[in-house]
């Protein structure tokens, strides 16, 4: 069995890659082992929020340069930068994802605690704010599901409230197809109140209960559970609500990062991509420093080959990177990992503070082939969260660096 | 500390991400379901204390395992469901069940007077009589018995030829091919044979999967035990087991083992579908096809749940994408709503129909000549919910080949 390229992890990086690859006509296998980081998205992607030294950043492109030479973004150079920015809306927007956002400068999205941070795009519906500095005018009411414990009204009337606005009210609303969801307190959840709420009676009929509730306040605060099957639901809400809505984040699973997740892959399926989800690469081949093979756990004994690879199998989180007591390691390929002999530097007590093994992955050359017992792996490409060079928590540099160096690998393998 | 599993499920590696709710097609149109991860893990670890929090609303999962599929840590969670309810479930299963988990007592019945049976079953009154009596929807289109099986033609038209070739295998034809759908065997006997695979059969016992969807699980034991007494002739002969519905193939392999807990490692990995099967010959060049020259079809591909946790869907692409003249799509994988038998039971048929909405859909807007897949029952859903004819990719293949010229390319030098 042999394809083109073979793409490892079904995540952002791994979509956008495999996407571009698809649609130039190359033909590409996807493997995932489960879903991914996506279903954790914030509805927006940042490309750079902080610098390393913890200085904000405002125009993150101009800042590339600020960056040290293993940075993913200092490989891939800050002209290339600019162009894979440009054309990243347009991307998306071809896989049914509208963003907003101006390149060149970040904006502020609100966190589920309350507080601004910085993201350079957005989806359309989520809210964001031009500048830390933004005031607003008035008064708020802040609507929750009652029982729903994942939107922490408190910490946002206490973020907002710094923003200038009066918080008049909290308030809950019942519905009986969500009060059914509170028979099982686990499952009353950001994805399952979305389900309820992607039926036409049951927005409609949330949309009239906050709007019985406002007595002329100008703002009003629901949680992003709406439009997971269509966003324009947020549209027609925002339509019947008598003041500006403003869509917060809830905490994990996050709805818009669902949508964006499926339509990405319909994306690629649509485009011939073939798919494999819930199936693991468990064993490869690399020989006189190229990648020749894996082998997967349902395929079984049979070997797939490919001109190149892409591995994107993500962070410790998605057990792209695994730790031992001693070591990190990347286990599909044993790649080369960079990180401090010093287990006691790996991280700090201090939970807030920057963690450096969040910074540890992948080492590679200027066009991210890795490197295998000291020999860079030619036709083996990594991407993404799996990369090391930056510390993607601690910059908000995460979707920009999945969504670039997917971007860089296409082109080098479509240049090839 | 506890440093491994001690379950063979995995459920202590469960997180709470939540995200097999995200995939899990009942829990939308079904509030009385509590959802994958309440009714997998977390009701999991209250059960094991004590079987009092068992809850009967289990009986509302599919079983269609796209909550396995997506979870990103590996846990068995329909495994947990359906294990629960064959270890907690005391409730004997209602008359309407019985007579729809036993597919083959049902065809032999039916057989003698197919014709009579067919045409009763579509009338309105005998709909409307099933639904007040049995519950079974009124809407519910029934597939057809066939007055002739697949074995009896199979005896008749095909035994005396098959032990020509060099290479034998044994075939596991499944329910619907003996009693609904004979094509798919006479299919899967023409391709194999042309390629050089003489084909035996085995005294197969339906897999069972519609007894574990409604509870009978002594009897689906026993079908199992004597399945699996079966493959072990057929595997100490060197007889590989192939079959052409991937149902029956994956509760064969894990069901069968994760949820029965019987022992099928000595014969699991001799258990394949045809697509595979032929895939690996071709890739190993152990046998080569020929297609005709004016075949032309636009195909979709809808990827069943069983197939989509057996992660074989690959090799029916590659094999389908071989024919020349051939443009195939893959639908955006989701459930059809049917789930063998759930979409029969009148209190499912409306979730039934909402869950297979996305795929209906997606059918209708790419208007096809015909859509491909490897599970007659999501075919009966699909064509009694679109206006599009559903094939198994055997029956394609068949179709697409030059049968003739594949014999040929194949014949021994």
């Amino acid at each position: 069995m042999r394809y083109d390229v073979i793409l490892i992890g079904g995540g952002l990086s791994s979509l956008v890659c495999g996407i571009t690859l698809q649609k130039a006509g190359k033909r590409c296998l996807m493997v995932s082992a489960g879903q991914n980081a996506l279903h954790f998205s914030s509805g927006t992607f940042g490309l750079l929020g902080k610098l390393p030294n913890g200085k904000e950043v405002s125009e993150p492109i101009a800042a590339i340069h600020k960056l040290g030479a293993s940075h993913p973004y200092s490989k891939i150079g800050g002209g290339k930068i600019m162009e894979y920015a440009k054309a990243t809306p347009q991307f998306f927007a071809d896989c049914g994802i509208e963003l907003k956002g101006n390149r060149n400068s970040n904006m502020y999205r609100l966190t589920p605690s309350g507080t601004l941070m910085p993201c350079w795009l957005a989806l359309k519906e989520t809210t964001v704010f031009p500048s830390r500095k933004e005031r607003l005018r008035g008064r708020m009411l802040i609507v929750n599901f009652a029982g729903y414990l994942d939107f922490n009204t408190d910490f946002l009337a206490e973020g907002l409230e710094k923003m200038g606005v009066s918080v008049s009210r909290i308030a809950d609303v019942k519905l009986p197809d969500v009060e059914h969801l509170r028979q099982n307190p686990t499952e009353m959840r950001s994805v399952n109140i979305a389900r309820v709420m992607d039926r036409e009676e049951n927005w409609k009929q949330f949309a009239k209960e906050v709007a019985d509730l406002l007595q002329g306040e100008e703002y009003v605060v629901i949680p992003e559970v709406f439009g997971l099957a269509d966003p324009m639901v947020c549209e027609w809400l925002r339509e019947m609500i008598p003041a500006e809505i403003l869509f917060a984040g809830t905490m994990p699973p996050s709805v818009p990062g669902i949508r964006m997740q499926m339509l990405l892959k319909r994306a690629f399926v649509y485009a011939g991509g073939t798919f494999l989800m819930g199936d693991e690469v468990l064993a490869s081949e690399v020989s006189e420093g190229r990648a020749r093979s894996v082998r997967t756990a349902n395929l079984g004994a049979i070997d797939v080959e490919a001109d190149h690879f892409v591995l994107a199998s993500g962070h410790f989180f998605a057990k792209g990177l695994l730790s031992t007591p001693k070591a990190v390691l990347e286990p599909v390929f044993g790649l080369d990992v960079s990180y401090p002999a010093d287990r006691n530097s790996w991280y700090d007590i201090d939970f807030f503070a920057k963690q450096n093994y969040l910074g540890f992955g992948v080492e590679t050359d200027q066009d991210f082939h890795p490197f295998k017992d000291g020999s860079p792996v030619g036709n083996l490409y990594v991407i993404g969260a799996e990369l090391g060079g930056c510390n993607s928590l601690f910059e908000g540099s995460g979707a920009g660096v999945a969504i670039m160096t997917a971007f860089r690998a296409a082109e080098i393998i479509m240049n090839e | 500390m506890q440093q491994r599993n001690i379950s063979f499920n995995n459920f202590e590696q469960c997180i709470k991400c939540t995200i097999c709710t995200v995939y899990c097609p009942v829990v939308s149109v079904n509030p009385a379901f509590p959802g994958p991860k309440q009714a997998g893990p977390d009701g999991e670890r209250l059960r094991l204390k004590n079987k009092f929090f068992f809850d009967e609303n289990l009986k509302f999962c599919m079983n269609c395992k796209r909550c396995e599929v997506a979870c990103p840590s590996g846990v068995k969670i329909a495994d947990l469901i359906h294990s629960a309810r064959r270890n907690y479930d005391k409730q004997f299963p209602e008359l309407r069940d019985v007579v729809l988990a036993n597919t083959d007592l049902m065809g032999k019945f039916a057989r003698p007077v197919a014709p009579l049976v067919n045409s009763l079953i579509s009338t309105k009154p005998a709909k409307v009589v099933m639904d007040v009596m049995l519950d079974i929807d009124r809407n519910r289109a029934f597939p057809k018995y066939q007055s002739r099986g697949f074995r009896g033609w199979f005896k008749k038209e095909a035994r005396a030829a098959q032990d020509c070739y060099r290479n034998q295998l044994a075939y596991f034809h499944g329910c619907s091919t003996e009693y609904q759908h004979p094509e798919v065997g006479k299919a899967f006997v023409q391709v194999m044979n042309a390629v050089g695979w003489g084909v035996r059969l085995l005294k197969e016992k339906c897999c069972g999967v519609a007894m574990i969807s409604n509870g009978l699980w002594s009897q689906v034991a026993r079908n199992a035990n004597h399945n699996i007494a079966e493959f072990r002739k057929a595997v100490s002969r060197g007889l590989p087991i192939v079959a052409t519905a991937s149902t029956c193939t994956l509760t064969m392999r894990d069901e069968y083992p994760h949820i029965l807990g019987i022992d099928n490692a000595d014969v699991r990995d001799h258990i394949t579908l045809v697509e595979k099967f032929l895939f690996e010959k071709l890739d190993a060049g152990e046998i080569r096809l020929v297609f005709k020259n004016d075949y032309r079809a636009r195909i979709v591909y809808h990827i069943p749940c069983h197939m989509e946790k057996l992660g074989w869907s690959i090799f029916t692409e590659e094999l389908i994408r071989m024919i020349p003249g051939v443009s195939l799509t893959v639908l955006d994988s989701g459930c059809c709503g049917i789930a063998g038998t759930y979409g029969f039971k009148k209190e499912n048929y409306a979730s039934s129909q909402a869950i297979g909405k996305s795929v209906f859909d997606q059918i209708n807007a790419l208007s096809p000549d015909f859509v491909c897949c490897e599970c007659e029952t999501c075919k009966w859903q699909i064509e009694m919910s679109t206006a599009y004819k559903v094939f198994n990719p055997i029956v394609i293949l068949a179709e697409a080949l030059d049968l003739e010229a594949t014999a040929a390319a194949n014949q021994p030098r």
